[in-house]
Order: C-alpha cells, then structure tokens, then sequence
C-alpha cells in the first residue's frame, strides 16, 4: 500500500470505524473532523477525536483543531459513517479515466491562428 | 513508496519517528502544569495555560495518528499508567523555579522542534500532518520560552542567577532528548531506511547545539560544558560527551521525577472516570429520548 501519496486519515485504513471493538471497556465513537478555514474555501480533513456525541464531537473539535482561528465551520462525522474507497483497489477503481485523454482540453491541437482559445 | 509490512509495527508505537521512540506527549504538560497556579502574572499565567492545553492537543495529534494504525487508543492510554509504555526521559525531570518554564520553552521546546521539523516530511502521511500542527505551535511554546527569559535577565541578579541554574540544570537533559548515539540507537536504521525518520538522532543534536549557542549568547547565560567550543574545520560546536548512564537510568524508570509523573497521570485518569462516565450517561439519555419522540 503505498503511503506517500494518501490524502486522507483513517478514513482509509478503517472505513467501518471499529477500533476498539471488542474491548472491555466501551469506547466513544470515533468522528472525523474537517474545518472550512474561510469562507469561500471547501472543508478539509483535518483530523480525528472520540466523542460521547454529536455535540460534545464537535466542542472537542473546536478546542482541539481551531484555537488560533483556524476556521470558520467544523463538520464532524462518525467514522462509521463514511464509506471510502479501499487503498488496495486503488489503481483498478480509477483505471477507468486513465485511457480518455480526450476528456482533457490538451488533447485537441488547434492552430494559433484561431484566437481566445 | 511502499512499506513492508513489519513498518506498521515500527510505527504504531505513537512516538515512533522521535529520537528514541519514545511518546512525547501524554505527561507532557506536567512538569509545567506546576507552575500555573504560581505564575507570576496573569500574562504568563494565561500563556502557560494557552501552552500547557497546546501540549495536551500533541499527545491527542499522536494518539490519532497511532489509532490509524489500528492501534486501540484505551490500550494506549492503560499501558502508559501502568508502566508499559515508555515516553520522553525529558518528562522526568523537576521544575524548581519560574525559570525552568522559560527554559523549557526555550531549549526543551527548541530541541523538539529540531526533532520534529524533518519529521513532517515523514513517509507517513497521519503522522507528518500531525507533525506540521505539533510544530506551528511549538515556535509559539519556544518564543514566549525566550521572551520570559530576557524578561528575567533584564532584571536582577538574582533573577538572572535563577535563568543560569535552570540552563545549568536543562541544557544536558535537552541533548538528551535526540536520543542514544548513533552507534546505540536500535531504531534509527529501520526508521531512516523507512523514512520514517529523516536524520539520525546525532546529526539532529548538533544542529540543535549549533543553533543554541550563539541563543545563549544572545541571552547572556553559558551552557555547563568546559568542551563546548566552536571548531572551525567541521563548521560546528564541539560538545562534550552525555551522561549516558544517566539517560538509561531516566528511561528505566529511575529519574528524579518518574514514579510522580505517572502517579499523577494514573491519578488524572482515575478522577476523570467520572466525567467520562457521566458523558456517556447524557449521550445515551439524549439518544433515547430522541428516540421515543420519533417513535
């Protein structure tokens, strides 16, 4: 599996968000967290925490990934809620638009004599 | 690039790019957590608190990245009370005056970003964005470290005695931190092989010492090395040899502050039962009604 290129957190590595089954000791659910750091950008992951709930997700959120004004919105999101796509399928899930160049503006060569292309 | 397989166990120790690979963060905010209620205004008592809650979000940004790994975070937490888990031997050492926190910030925060800068570059991605937060907030943690101090040493001399004996008593601690020497250091083959980690801990603890000094100039303090000179052909200070015996010792368990440290965190963990419990009691009791109005 390779590791220098992920893009997400455990999202990957454990889509159905069970760490911890199975233990004595009952754990909170893991939530993901993502923050819109201002307005007009997309949310992004930005880590994870446990949390008894919903709300105490996103309070625990709030003190732990913006307490230098790192954003402007938090989602978190039970990790058992998130489907992902699995690491080892990674190059047959995307084979698909490997081979149609022609989908990319680049692939059509059109003289300089036309302009505002 | 792709792991082998054992690289998953190199890596679900949760310090497992630092120095000696040992956790750096859960009783972290003790020694400093001392001082909050004698700090000595309500400025460095409000940035010591903004620290100290810093310093828990790292143990929390490790424990994360740990759990990716599929690593149990309770586990984690059980096998750190009770001794099983090793963690930073910096931890176990005592803070007698207001100083200590300056120079904490100054050379024990100052030789964690050293070790942790490179590391954001780690091979594994939960762990080098984790990184990244640690050391934004660290250069925080160092320069309010060296602004405490030239606060002090602006002032009398018994305050600037105070500065010098917390140096005299962290400086050699500090060099500790980048772990055993090269030669000793079972870890650091695999992890740099890895890339895991990305200088051994020996290159780290020059570059550490090279920056320091002309710091300590800066400030007006000497470090306690009679070895300590700059040679001009390596282009780097020359430093005399660690006190290994003594490392091993604070690793083992036998510093001057081991059994008090995790005392505390075992008893901060027991104390806290009941707020986790009580947590959960509400997250179920709203659950339920949420329930019974859809129902």
């Amino acid at each position: 599996m390779s590791m220098s290129d992920d893009t997400t957190a455990h999202v990957e590595g454990d889509p159905a968000g069970d760490l911890g089954a199975g233990t004595p000791q009952a754990t909170w659910p893991l939530y993901e967290v993502f923050v819109r750091g201002k307005r007009g950008l997309n949310h992004v992951h930005v880590g994870s925490l446990h949390a008894p709930d919903d709300r105490m997700a996103l309070h625990n959120a709030r003190n732990l990934y913006t307490r230098r004004n790192e954003g402007v919105s938090i989602w978190v999101v039970r990790a058992d809620a998130i489907t992902a796509s699995s690491p080892d399928e990674k190059d047959p899930f995307f084979a698909p638009s490997g081979d149609k160049v022609y989908r990319h503006p680049t692939f059509y060569s059109i003289p300089d004599s036309v302009p505002h292309l | 690039m792709t792991h082998p397989p054992d690289s998953r166990t190199a890596r679900s120790r949760p310090g497992a790019g630092t120095p000696d690979g040992r956790d750096p963060a859960p009783v972290a905010p003790r020694p400093e957590g001392n001082w909050i209620l004698r700090a000595p205004s309500l400025r460095r008592k409000a940035i010591l608190l903004a620290k100290v809650q810093d310093e828990a979000g790292h143990g929390l940004y490790l424990y994360s990245a740990t759990e990716t790994l599929g690593v149990d975070r309770s586990e984690l937490t059980e096998k750190l009370i009770d001794s099983r888990q090793k963690y930073s031997s910096i931890f176990n050492y005592p803070t007698l005056t207001f100083a200590d926190i300056g120079v904490i910030g100054w050379l024990v925060d100052g030789a964690a970003i050293c070790n942790q800068v490179p590391l954001c570059r780690s091979s594994y991605g939960p762990y080098a964005r984790a990184m990244v937060r640690i050391c934004k907030e660290e250069s925080f943690h160092q320069r309010q470290g060296v602004e405490l101090l030239m606060t002090l040493m602006a002032g009398t001399d018994a305050q600037r005695g105070m500065v010098q004996d917390a140096v005299d008593r962290w400086w050699w601690p500090s060099l500790m931190m980048f772990g055993p020497a090269d030669g000793d250091s079972p870890n650091t083959q695999q992890s740099m092989a890895w890339r895991i980690k990305r200088h051994t801990n020996d290159e780290l603890r020059q570059r550490y010492v090279d920056m320091s000094v002309p710091q300590a100039e800066a400030l007006g303090v000497t470090f306690p090395d009679p070895e300590l000179r700059w040679n001009a052909e390596r282009g780097s200070y020359d430093y005399g040899e660690i006190d290994w015996a003594e490392f091993t010792a604070v690793v083992k368990g036998a510093g001057p502050c081991n059994a008090q440290r995790l005392a505390h965190r075992r008893a901060a963990h027991e104390n806290g039962q009941w707020v986790r419990d009580a947590a959960s009691a509400y997250a179920a009791k709203q659950a339920r009604r949420e329930q019974e109005a859809a129902a």
